[in-house]
């Protein structure tokens, strides 16, 4: 019998990127098999949505050295879109607004947009809206917002709940989740921590970016990595989110700094 | 052979039978313009004698006049004596679809456009004209019925002269401007509708129901009356790019509105705007202007302006019945080399009058795109009021945007604001639509669609769906 493992999902090796020539990330090493959550920490300005942009595709960073694979492909050379429909969601900490364009237009284009690429039949716009429906209910998101335009006047909390909703529309194999829990309420909290959760398969793997334990109580990690200036200084089990709510950074800038 | 081909090629027989093609072929005059040119024009259409007076009215005032230069475009000199002004426009007769561009075609496909419309926008030999006449002469029963005259301006001139004779040169008067008054001289064709008294049309009026629509070329004038409580939805376009090989394009709108009538008038021009280089495509010198002559009376205009390598066309209203509205919203989409000057004129006359002005220029590729608006209010006007709002839309650092606002009011108790923005389109949305899987062409496409939704939505259905395609595929390849 032949059974393919893919033993790892993202392999960053080395990884340096710049932007307007000042190096921001400084040698990144990070590997994601497939089932695992990852978390990153770090303090402000440390890299962190920087690391996530680039895995994105976001153009105006420059990778100078390094590589990074994802599900056997070499990530950097795809385009940012066709990441996306291979699978790799990014959460984004800060969601921008398009005006003028309905979500529900925008939300069924990119599911479309995914099927076409697997091959899969495009759905109609009933078909669509069934779908949504559903995803809905998983994230209690208002049905208010899916007539708005993208993100259009959605509170910080609301625009969170967007993410984590698209995410639940496009199911991803790895989801990058960039301080999604900043902003939510403690309710929000846990239903975004709980559609996360559901939409968990052993196939999918996570990375987390968060300032703060609480998210990690619900959604737990299998290890958590601190980034400081650039760097990967430190990874271990989940009670290092513990460790560093208790403590701060300043140990670990410590560490470092010798 | 499917049936689609069989009845084309029945039609093509028939028409041939009648000596269709050949009509045409003699139907042209000699390159060049003076007053027997004007004369022999109005002979060949067997004009009353008012129209030619019209006529040689407005040629000697052209004589006189010289080619505007305040707009901010540039304009290369156009030889008013190499143009033939009485060669039937259509030039090609392609045999089949095998002959048309490919490029057009993938164009036309992309808009969703039928078959056998596209063979009649691609001007392929007669084929669906004789569909159309057909949908026409229903068309025409159920319009007559409510007493609705639509027709080409030839016809309307044979069979109702005295309502032509009434309206024509009310809004834009012979010597209005250089093209109008060329135009008023050497015009070709048009449409020419009337809607009685008390009448709402039916249904939406579009030129694409009109024999020759696709032909009537580079002088058209349209005049459209509308009578006491009358209601009007006009549609005007071609809503796929014509390869002209004539360059000028100088036609002239007229719309009459009595007391509580209301005209909506629609465009969507997508001429041919040259290739990528700016060679080629359509210079567009358009007179368009209502009269909101009745009190309360409304004429709307919406405009979605994407073809032609310069456009220069300021749709306006005249309002002079008390209580009167006028409107324009305009969504203009320059790319390349494209030059568009357009705007609107409001001038209110009449109490309590109101306008509002929504513009959305989109600039792109080495194109330049200026907004010219002219908001007046006389001294008699009281208590009206204005709204305009002007925003541009820059796709790139190589385009140019220009707001030119001409603001008057003459009395107190009117209130005129005006608008303003510029915006770049953000990378920060184009990368979060990428990021969701949908790349960058269709991601500009949306974000346009989004910032023009305001003027679209005013369209009626099936033309928005169309604008919607058309601003998507105007600016391909203007990113990257
Ligand atoms: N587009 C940009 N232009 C200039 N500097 C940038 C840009 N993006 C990031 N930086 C800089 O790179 C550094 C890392 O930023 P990044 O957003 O990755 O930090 P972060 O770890 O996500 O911080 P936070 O916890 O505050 O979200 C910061 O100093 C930031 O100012
Ligand atoms: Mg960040």
């Amino acid at each position: 019998m032949l059974k393919i493992f893919i033993l790892k999902m993202l392999s960053i090796k080395d990884l340096y990127v710049s932007i307007d020539g000042m190096e921001i990330l400084k040698g990144i090493n990070l590997e994601v098999k497939p089932g695992e959550i990852h978390a990153i920490m770090g303090p402000n300005g440390s890299g962190k949505s920087t690391l996530a942009n680039v895995l994105a595709g976001k153009e105006e960073y420059e990778v100078t050295h390094g590589e990074v694979t994802y599900m056997g492909k070499n990530l950097l050379e795809m385009a940012p879109e066709d990441r996306a429909k291979e699978g790799l969601f990014l959460s984004f900490q800060y969601p921008v607004e398009i005006p003028g364009v309905p979500m529900v237009n925008f939300l069924k284009t990119a599911v479309n947009e995914h099927r076409k690429y697997h091959n899969e039949k495009e759905l109609t716009a009933g078909e669509f809206l069934k779908f949504m429906r559903e995803k809905m209910d998983l994230v209690e998101m208002r049905s208010q917002l899916t007539n708005r335009s993208v993100n259009e006047g959605f509170s910080g909390g609301e625009k969170k709940k967007n993410e984590i909703f698209q995410m639940a529309l496009l199911e991803p194999k790895l989801a990058i989740l960039d301080e999604t829990d900043s902003g939510l309420d403690i309710d929000a909290l846990k239903t975004v921590a709980h559609g996360v959760n559901a939409l968990r398969k052993p196939e999918n793997a996570t990375i987390v970016v968060t300032h703060y334990q609480r998210l990690l109580e619900y959604i737990v990690p299998d290890v958590v990595h601190v980034l400081y200036k650039g760097k990967i200084v430190k990874s271990a089990g989940k009670e290092l989110a513990l460790q560093l709510e208790e403590k701060g950074y300043d140990w670990i800038k410590q560490e470092n700094e010798n | 052979m499917t049936d689609q081909d069989k009845i084309l090629a029945e039609v093509t027989q028939n028409e041939y039978k009648y000596g269709f093609f050949s009509d045409i072929d003699t139907d042209i005059i000699d390159r060049g313009l003076n007053e027997e040119v004007v004369r022999t024009i109005s002979k060949k259409k067997n004009e009353p004698d008012f129209m030619l007076e019209f006529r040689l009215g407005a040629f000697r005032k052209w004589q006189k006049m010289k080619m505007p230069n305040w707009a901010y475009l540039k304009v290369p000199p156009i030889d008013f004596q190499d143009i033939s002004y009485y060669a039937a426009p259509k030039k090609k007769e392609l045999k089949s679809m095998d002959e048309v561009d490919p490029e057009l075609l993938d164009t036309f496909n992309k808009l969703g456009i039928p078959l056998e419309e596209q063979k009649h926008l691609a001007g392929v030999a007669v084929d669906a004209v004789l569909d159309s006449v057909s949908v026409k002469t229903t068309f025409k029963e159920v319009l007559a019925e409510q007493g609705i005259i639509f027709c080409s301006f030839s016809e309307a001139l044979q069979e109702h002269p005295d309502l032509v004779r009434k309206y024509i040169g009310q809004a834009v008067p012979v010597a209005d401007n250089f093209f109008a008054a060329l135009n008023s001289a050497v015009f070709s064709d048009g449409s020419f509708c009337y809607i009685p008294k008390g009448v709402r049309c039916p249904m939406e009026l579009s030129t694409y129901f009109r024999i020759n629509a696709a032909n009537t070329g580079q002088f058209e004038r349209t005049l459209i009356v509308a009578d006491d409580d009358s209601y009007v939805s006009y549609l005007e376009g071609c809503t796929a790019p014509m390869r002209d090989e004539n360059q000028l394009h100088a036609a002239v709108v007229e719309i009459i509105a009595l007391d509580r009538a209301e005209v909506k008038y629609s465009t969507v021009q997508n001429w041919y705007p040259g290739d990528k280089n700016g060679k080629g495509g359509i210079y567009n010198f358009v007179t368009k202007r209502g009269i909101c002559r009745g009190v309360s009376s409304k004429i709307s205009w919406t405009q979605v302006e994407t073809g032609s390598a310069i456009t220069w066309k300021y749709p306006s209203c005249i309002l002079i019945g008390n209580n009167s509205v006028g409107e324009f919203n305009s969504v203009a989409v320059t790319n390349n080399h494209q030059q568009a000057d357009t705007g609107s004129k409001m001038i209110h006359i009449g109490k309590n009058t109101k306008s509002t002005i929504v513009s959305k220029g989109i600039s792109a590729g080495k194109s330049e795109n200026s907004y010219r608006g002219l908001v007046k209010v006389l001294p008699g006007a009281i208590n009206s009021r204005n709204f305009s709002q002007c925003d541009s839309l820059l796709l790139n650092d190589t385009c140019g945007a220009h707001t030119f606002p001409y603001i008057e009011v003459g009395n107190k108790s009117s209130i005129v604001e005006h608008e303003a923005t510029t915006s770049k389109i953000g990378e920060d949305q184009i990368f979060y639509c990428n990021q969701r899987g949908i790349d960058t062409e269709k991601a500009i496409g949306m974000i346009v669609n989004g910032y023009a939704k305001e003027v679209l939505n005013k369209l009626p259905m099936e033309f928005a769906v169309e604008a919607q395609k058309l601003l998507q595929i105007s600016l391909e390849g203007s990113v990257g």
